[in-house]
């Protein structure tokens, strides 16, 4: 017996949803944006050191969101750069070569890893920085090193999960293909499966690479400071954009201070979109260039 | 496992030599990253182990947080992370289960794309930027209503939290809606059905293990936040009696770094919430991992 009122009620519910949704995240965003729109400016980044100056290192800049943004980039490179090659080769290992109760344990291992609160993965970097210390006294402390193998830790999961599940879409005509003229299995993955399925896993690394700029669980259990300087030595402390708007939220002096939160909360939106955006059409333009190429 | 180090590279050939030291390397990439996984575990057990043995894990998890009479309990922590991660699952579920509804079928087609672009764009924003703006926006507006206290509760927390793990369970739930098997939509369609009907009558009824799924990771999510919770809630160590309290939850009580010493209560009941949490989540993606293989398990 079909029910009118209650697809009635389903319909306005659906629209009441949406739109509620819609609109909490409009009201937050625009509150942030009509709050913080007008720091953004190069004096946000630099304040009063000259721009060029300050990003050739030549001077260091006081009173700008500069450190926080080198330190982050920093960040992002040293993790992605260490998980890349482990999260592709266990993906291809998930997606080629494991058996089918390999592949049950590993991806019931993945799937706790990616569930992990990301808090944890700070608690094992701060619990190995502390045990460290104790071991090179006055030499290991929280830094960016650390905060860098947490990171590649925290993403790894992503990495292994978005390469297999681009190599396990390859076209199984394509698939067949190559060990059908006699191609070895390593040479069908590594000069047909990977090239086919680039595009998608490159999506899945910049998906990772804005994963490790917005974390700020991790970062400030693991080396992250207010104050640093742009970071020189890999064993030091750093500033990062997070951990910068999470400072000054509760430890703001002024109302410039305050201001530079909003920039820096604007700039850090801006940096994790523009890199989701840029997966999806990277995912999407490969893919057409492949087809019709 | 014997194939990993056991098999040396096929002889005479140097190019077949390397290209199967390759293949190796795969497999120990995914070992590598399988014992990290174990390897934190370990490291939260390894820690925890002696506190269980002379009972003060079990004392630790049910007392309360009063340092002054020595007593440094998480049971706060725990109530007040159950409280906020059901009280946002409550709220964020049945909205995103109807936005799931609306993206499939209700919404005219080009809002349903639209609709699509903005849940993934909310994927990307940073918790820390949805804090920040909540806790200057929400805060002083719960501080007006409330008449009371600094504005952080469990209430400001609920609704970001909320806002949050819902593109997590929007998501799941669409995906899960559109691989229903296209000749049962289409018989559905046959047979005059309209979209709502499809959904309810038809889709839903056989999505469920997506939904369960979806509902799960959303708990995960809700479950270890720490920014929201950290910068929302306010952070007071005492068992939330309402929820206009302020409280403290587990992963905030980790991220608020009470201690460096291995030795200290405080670093102790960090290492109890960090067990705690750990095993929580392993619960929680055990069941999704055999719900997963159950729904594909019914596809073939």
């Amino acid at each position: 017996m079909i029910n009118k009122t209650l697809e009635r009620s389903v319909i306005v519910l659906s629209w009441a949803a949406a739109s509620i949704l819609v609109m909490s995240v409009a009201i937050l965003l625009g509150f942030l944006f009509a709050k913080g729109l007008g720091t953004l400016s190069l004096k946000l980044l630099f304040g009063s050191t000259p721009p060029l100056a300050a990003i050739t290192l030549r001077q260091q800049v006081f009173d700008g969101l500069f450190p926080a943004v080198a330190g982050t980039f920093l960040l992002v490179i040293c993790s992605t750069i260490t998980a890349i090659p482990i999260g592709i080769a266990g993906g291809i290992f998930m997606a080629e070569y494991a058996g089918i109760r390999q592949k049950a344990f590993f991806s019931l291992l993945f799937d706790i890893l990616a569930g992990i609160p990301s808090i944890i993965i700070g608690l094992a970097g701060l619990s190995l920085t502390i045990f460290l210390h104790r071991l090179f006294p006055g030499r290991l402390g929280p830094s960016l090193m650390i905060s860098a193998l947490s990171l590649a830790l925290l993403v790894l999961p992503y990495l292994i999960r978005s390469t297999q599940n681009a190599l396990e879409s390859v076209d199984p005509l394509i698939r067949l293909t190559a060990p059908a003229l006699g191609a070895s299995r390593i040479q069908n993955v590594v000069k047909v499966l990977l090239p086919n399925s680039m595009a998608d896993i490159i999506g899945g690394i910049i998906l990772a690479v804005g994963r490790c700029a917005e974390d700020t669980a991790v970062i400030m259990l693991t080396g992250a400071v207010a104050v640093a300087g742009v970071p020189h030595d890999p064993l030091s402390q750093y500033e990062a954009l997070p951990f910068y708007i999470y400072y000054i939220s509760s430890q703001y002096g002024s109302p410039d201070e305050l201001a530079s939160g909003y920039g820096a909360a604007i700039l850090l939106l801006a940096l994790c979109t523009c890199l989701l955006i840029f997966a999806f059409v990277i995912q999407k333009r490969l893919v057409t260039l492949l087809l019709y190429r | 496992m014997a194939e990993i180090f056991g098999k040396t590279p096929v002889p005479g050939s140097g190019e077949m030599g390397k290209r199967t030291l390759l293949e190796h390397l795969f497999t120990i990439a995914a070992l590598v990253s399988a014992v990290l996984t174990g390897a934190v575990f370990v490291f939260l057990a390894v820690f925890a182990i002696p506190l269980i043995k002379n009972g003060l894990f079990f004392q630790l998890l049910f007392s309360n947080w009063l340092p002054q009479q020595h007593l440094y309990g998480i049971y706060p922590m725990l109530a007040a992370s159950t409280m906020l991660a059901s009280l946002s699952l409550a709220l964020s579920f049945p909205v995103s289960l109807f936005t799931s509804f609306f993206i499939t079928a209700v919404a005219p087609r080009q809002l349903r794309m639209v609709l699509l672009y903005i849940v993934r764009f909310m994927t990307g924003i940073p918790t820390v930027v949805y804090s920040f703006a909540a806790l200057f926006l929400l805060v002083p507006l719960m501080r007006a209503i409330l008449g009371r206290g600094s504005g952080m509760s469990i209430l400001t927390a609920v609704p970001v939290l909320s806002l949050l793990i819902a593109p997590t369970m929007i998501i799941f739930f669409v995906n899960s809606f559109q691989r229903i098997p296209s000749s049962t939509i289409l018989a559905a369609d046959s047979l005059g059905a309209t979209p709502v009907q499809k959904v309810l009558y038809v889709i839903v009824p056989q999505a469920w293990p997506g939904i369960l799924n979806g509902l799960l990771l959303g708990l995960g999510r809700a479950i270890g936040d720490t920014m929201v919770s950290l910068m929302l809630a306010g952070n007071s160590p005492t068992v939330p009696q309402s929820l206009a309290d302020s409280a403290r939850t587990l992963t905030a009580h980790i991220g608020l770094v009470l201690a460096f010493d291995f030795d200290s209560m405080e670093f102790k009941s960090v290492f109890v919430s960090g067990l705690v949490l750990y095993v929580s989540t392993a619960i929680i993606m055990s069941i999704f991992r055999i719900t997963s293989t159950i729904s594909t398990g019914r596809r073939k």
